[in-house]
């Protein structure tokens, strides 16, 4: 019984030992619980948040793009596209497979797809298809049940209902790549799939794309989505009004022809680009969601170069078209005034030198005033002018009239060009300036180079007497003027001015049997040859021996109407031979467009003639 | 029959008396009624809510908790006495049992534990959690006390052989139950202080052993993802950072009933079933916690109080080690879906949504109640 009695104790004091033992292994649970639902309560808040909720981002509408007279240059429009949802796709091969069975995929496309997996977020469709048609969207809600997490999404897509005729200008949007990934900001670029690549799209980019909504979604531990929490909807992106006129740049675009080449057309009173046309183009639809590697293909083997922007991106020689500038110069200089008259023979000879530097004029052009150098475009006039007044006068003097840098016009990746100077020549060459290319540089040739849209700037500050205005596609935009060119007198503008009118409208000037005749308006204009092949010393270019490929660019510069401009024109023609006659019958067909035909700005044409005339 | 009738007949005029005469004639314990039911309505309370509101489930977790209820009340009803004669022969058929799993066993869930009796599924391991603390208390009260080696040894022995079969299935989870039932018995049985060190040491010193050989790959992977969930989130790290979510994001009060955000959008796995506790630490808060686990705590204590206040040593031991055991189940589980303890299969007891492990405990209640009810004095107070 006593034993009996000790056992029992041994159990009641095990039995309180155990409890206490429990009582703190609890207290132990309690502390943990306190610790995960009091100290980490706002953590783990966080987490089951994190969990509970997506933001899915609402990608703006872009802005449109339209012409100057409302026309669309740039548009949405709805277009089916297949996407697919990674983790809801059970077999990522097999529906891969299946899908190229019905929808006709082609390695591009897969491709494509792939590379976009790999950036993806979590539960983002990715899509692999895009303008699905209807019969596409048909077979695949046939399939539908073998293809988990496909869907058929309604997006916009942008098209370009001008296609190539704006296809440099507009330029084009395309799927953001994994570079443009790296710079942009990504939640600005939330759930837009596409970004400006070229042209005014990627020029403004900003204004066009809009800022990004975003919905707050509850989801689920499978990404389902229960309901919406919050939404805020994403504002739409500017639309753009361009100064770029559509029938200016058909009528630009015809004019050209069959050549390779630019034109560009600007509003010399403020800097509005009215057509900018370069030739060959391409179809920027094309490129939207993707272009595909045989079409691209097509484009970069083409010798001609579709993609390549020549009004802005292309450095020609601007030959002849800068003499009206040099005599604004040598006036400006005191080399020259507008009655001084030389002599000018069939060529040109430097002191100390037998090299003969010709005139495109066998004969030569005899007595010659300023505005018989430019009307009938006396290189030997020049050539003295240029030698006289060397080249790093030469330099700056251009650079104020917008040579040799860039314009600063709203589209990426323009040309800089090149006026050349003693110091270019020895930082870039390690040379020394020789003179003999002063006087190559005076008539435009050289190392001197230019785009097409430089040549229409120094057009319009020409037309305006020295204003100057940054170009601009974007109508909308400030007019920004430029550092006017001063001279001491008006009568310079006037002589420099009148010499090209007289190119165009006097029977001296070299265009005047072109683009003169019959004229409903005045213009000013000067014609130029850039040379493609370099004629040796004792041998004469003719065009009829050379192959069309070595044939002289020719190009021609513009204004009108000469009393008070409204257009300034550049024309570059690859292989045109003949700035007169290739060349500026071309700046007629625009000028007349604008000022007589359909296009905006009409006013009655100025008959008679101007100030200076001397026919 | 008519002896039945007239029994339930006095009963029931005696409930109009005096309720405490029915449970006394039931053989039951009010305060450990009372505490149970309320333990079982908070578990169906949360399993509603944790298993989407599903009538279906309800209805399954009814028919458990009335089978439960019924067992209880007929175990309540056995003399102690009956129960300490037939413990070796359950304990027998017990093990006969677990070895015909081992040969003929139903594989659920990669383990072999289920046997299929045609018309329902049967976990035998469930029999030993309570057939070994009985059968290792009908042993020891046969044995002087406190034990001597052979007799622990012997016990020893009684633990071991179920407890190895169990954890071939393999069910760690149950096996360590079982094996605490027993072990607390030699407790409870005056096992010396010294044995318990020299126990302990053995163990800790046998645990690296335990991990080379003794865990399976799945058993190793949990005790790594306790150590650092965050190594696999979305493998088998996913339960545990999610319950601690479900459990952290709670806070003090809770997000109230049916608002656990967790389980409603299913990114805490097994929300009505082992990890019920992370859902209603989220519904109901620190405040919840606190109230439940000294909800438990007032049952365990109840149950060491029974066992101090029983009358034989079988009845002592086994009323301890059920009660204890009962508070390995509630350590087990909690520390498991705090993060405290490895991710082992451990449901919490009376409130997790589950067949048999709620089935067991309730008749091991009854078997407690019995203990309670059937000492002398009581039957002389009727």
């Amino acid at each position: 019984m006593e034993d009996e009695a000790r056992v029992r104790d041994i159990l009641l004091h095990r039995a309180v030992f155990a409890g206490l033992v429990c009582f703190f292994v609890l207290a132990v649970v309690v502390a943990r619980v306190v610790w995960l639902q009091v100290s980490a309560h706002e953590h783990f808040t966080e987490l089951a948040e994190k969990n509970r909720t997506r933001s899915e981002p609402i990608p703006p509408s872009r802005g449109l793009i339209y012409d100057r007279n409302g026309i669309l240059l740039a548009d949405n429009t709805p277009s089916f596209q297949v996407e697919l949802v990674p983790e809801q796709v059970k077999d990522m091969e097999a529906t891969l497979a299946l899908l190229g069975e019905i929808l006709a995929l082609d390695e591009d496309d897969v491709e494509r797809f792939r590379k976009a997996l790999k950036n993806s977020r979590p539960f983002d469709g990715i899509p692999l298809k895009f303008n699905l048609s209807e019969e596409d969207i048909a077979r695949l809600a046939v399939e539908r049940p073998r293809l988990p997490g496909v869907e058929v999404q309604a997006r916009l897509t942008r098209i370009y209902p001008r296609g190539a005729l704006t296809a440099h200008a507009v330029g084009y949007v395309g799927r953001i790549n994994e570079r443009e990934m790296e710079s942009i900001e990504h939640d600005a670029y939330a759930g837009t799939s596409h970004i400006g690549k070229t042209g005014l799209e990627r020029f403004y980019e900003d204004r066009l794309h809009g800022r990004v909504g975003s919905r707050k979604l509850e989801v689920d531990a499978h990404g389902r989505s229960l309901r919406v929490l919050e939404e805020q909807p994403a504002t739409p992106g500017e639309d753009l009004h361009l100064s770029l006129d559509v029938r200016l740049q058909e009528a630009a675009e015809a004019a050209l022809g069959d050549y390779l080449g630019a034109i560009v057309a600007l509003d010399p009173r403020n800097g509005e680009v009215l057509a900018m046309v370069s030739k060959p183009a391409f179809d920027p639809n094309l490129f939207v969601n993707g272009i595909r590697s045989k079409d691209y293909r097509a484009l970069m083997d083409n010798p001609d170069r579709p993609l390549f922007n020549r009004a802005l991106t292309a450095a020609y020689p601007p030959g002849s078209t800068v003499k009206p500038m040099m005599g604004l110069a040598g006036l400006s200089y005191g080399l020259i005034t507008p009655e001084w008259r030389m002599f000018a023979g069939p060529y040109y000879q430097l002191p100390n030198d037998d090299h003969r530097y010709r005139d495109w004029r066998k004969g030569g052009h005899g007595w010659v005033d300023l505005d018989h150098a430019i009307a009938q475009s006396c290189d030997v006039y020049f050539y003295d002018l240029a030698y006289r007044m060397g080249i790093d006068r030469l330099h700056d003097f251009a650079l104020d009239f917008g040579l040799g840098r860039v314009t600063g016009v709203d589209l990426p990746g323009e040309a800089a060009g090149l006026v050349p100077s003693k110091e270019w020549k020895r930082r870039s060459k390690k040379q020394a300036w020789y003179p003999g290319e002063t006087l190559i540089a005076g008539i435009g040739q050289g190392y001197m180079l230019s785009t097409p849209l430089q040549l229409a700037q120094m057009t319009a500050t020409l037309a305006q007497r020295g204003a100057a205005f940054r170009p601009r596609l974007w109508r909308d935009a400030p007019k920004e003027a430029l550092p006017p060119v001063k001279l001491a007198r008006e009568a310079w503008w006037s002589a420099a001015l009148g010499g090209m009118l007289h190119v165009a409208h006097a029977d001296y000037g070299t265009a005047s049997k072109y683009i003169g005749k019959n004229a409903p308006y005045l213009m000013a204009g000067k014609s130029g040859t850039a040379q493609v092949f370099t004629v040796k010393q004792n041998e004469t270019y003719n065009a009829k021996n050379l192959s069309k490929k070595l044939h002289d660019h020719a190009v021609f510069i513009a204004f009108a109407p000469f009393d008070a401009p409204r257009i300034a024109v550049a024309v570059f023609v690859e292989h045109g031979s003949s700035g007169s006659g290739v060349a500026a019958p071309m700046a007629r067909k625009v000028m007349d467009t604008w000022l007589l035909g359909e296009a905006q700005d009409k006013a009655p044409a100025t008959l008679g003639m101007g100030a200076g005339g001397r026919e | 029959m008519s002896a039945w009738r007239e029994k339930m007949g006095s009963a029931f005029s005696a409930l109009q008396v005096d309720e405490g005469a029915l449970l006394r004639w039931l053989k039951l314990d009010p305060w450990l009624v009372f505490a149970l039911l309320l333990l079982l309505g908070v578990g169906a309370v949360t399993v509603y809510s944790a298993s989407h509101q599903s009538m279906a489930q309800m209805v399954n977790l009814g028919a458990r908790i009335g089978m439960g209820v019924v067992l209880m009340l007929l175990m309540a009803r056995i003399p102690p006495t009956v129960y300490q004669f037939w413990s070796p022969w359950l304990f027998a058929f017990g093990v006969l049992l677990l070895l015909a799993v081992e040969l003929f066993g139903h594989v659920g869930k990669g383990a072999q534990r289920w046997l299929d009796l045609g018309f329902m599924r049967f976990q035998p391991s469930e029999i030993l959690k309570l057939a070994v603390p009985m059968m290792a208390a009908w042993y020891l009260s046969l044995r002087a006390l406190p034990p001597r080696p052979l007799d622990i040894l012997v016990t020893l022995l009684i633990i071991a052989v179920p407890m190895g079969l169990i954890m071939l299935q393999p069910d760690l989870g149950t096996s360590i139950l079982v094996g605490a039932a027993g072990m607390f018995v030699l407790f409870l049985a005056g096992l010396s202080w010294k044995y318990i060190a020299g126990f302990l040491v053995a163990l800790a010193g046998l645990l690296p052993l335990m991990w080379q050989f003794g865990l399976h790959d799945y058993q190793r992977q949990r005790v790594i993802t306790l150590l650092d969930p965050e190594a696999d989130p979305l493998g088998t790290g996913y339960h545990i950072i999610q319950s601690k979510i479900a459990i952290g994001s709670g806070g003090v009060s809770g997000k109230g009933w049916l608002n656990s955000t967790q389980s409603n959008l299913d990114f805490l796995p097994e929300g009505h079933t082992d990890f019920i506790f992370a859902v209603f630490s989220e519904e109901f808060g620190l405040v919840g916690v606190v109230l439940l686990l000294l909800l438990y705590l007032f049952i365990i204590l109840r149950g060491l109080y029974i066992a101090v206040q029983a009358p034989t040593i079988y009845g002592r031991l086994v009323a301890g080690s059920l009660s204890l055991s009962f508070f390995v189940y509630v350590f087990v589980n909690t520390g498991m879906v705090t993060g405290l303890l490895p991710v082992v299969g451990v449901p919490l007891p009376l409130v997790s949504y589950g067949g048999t492990a709620m089935v067991t405990l309730m008749a091991g209640f009854g078997m407690l109640m019995s203990i309670h009810t059937h000492r002398p004095f009581m039957a002389a107070s009727k």
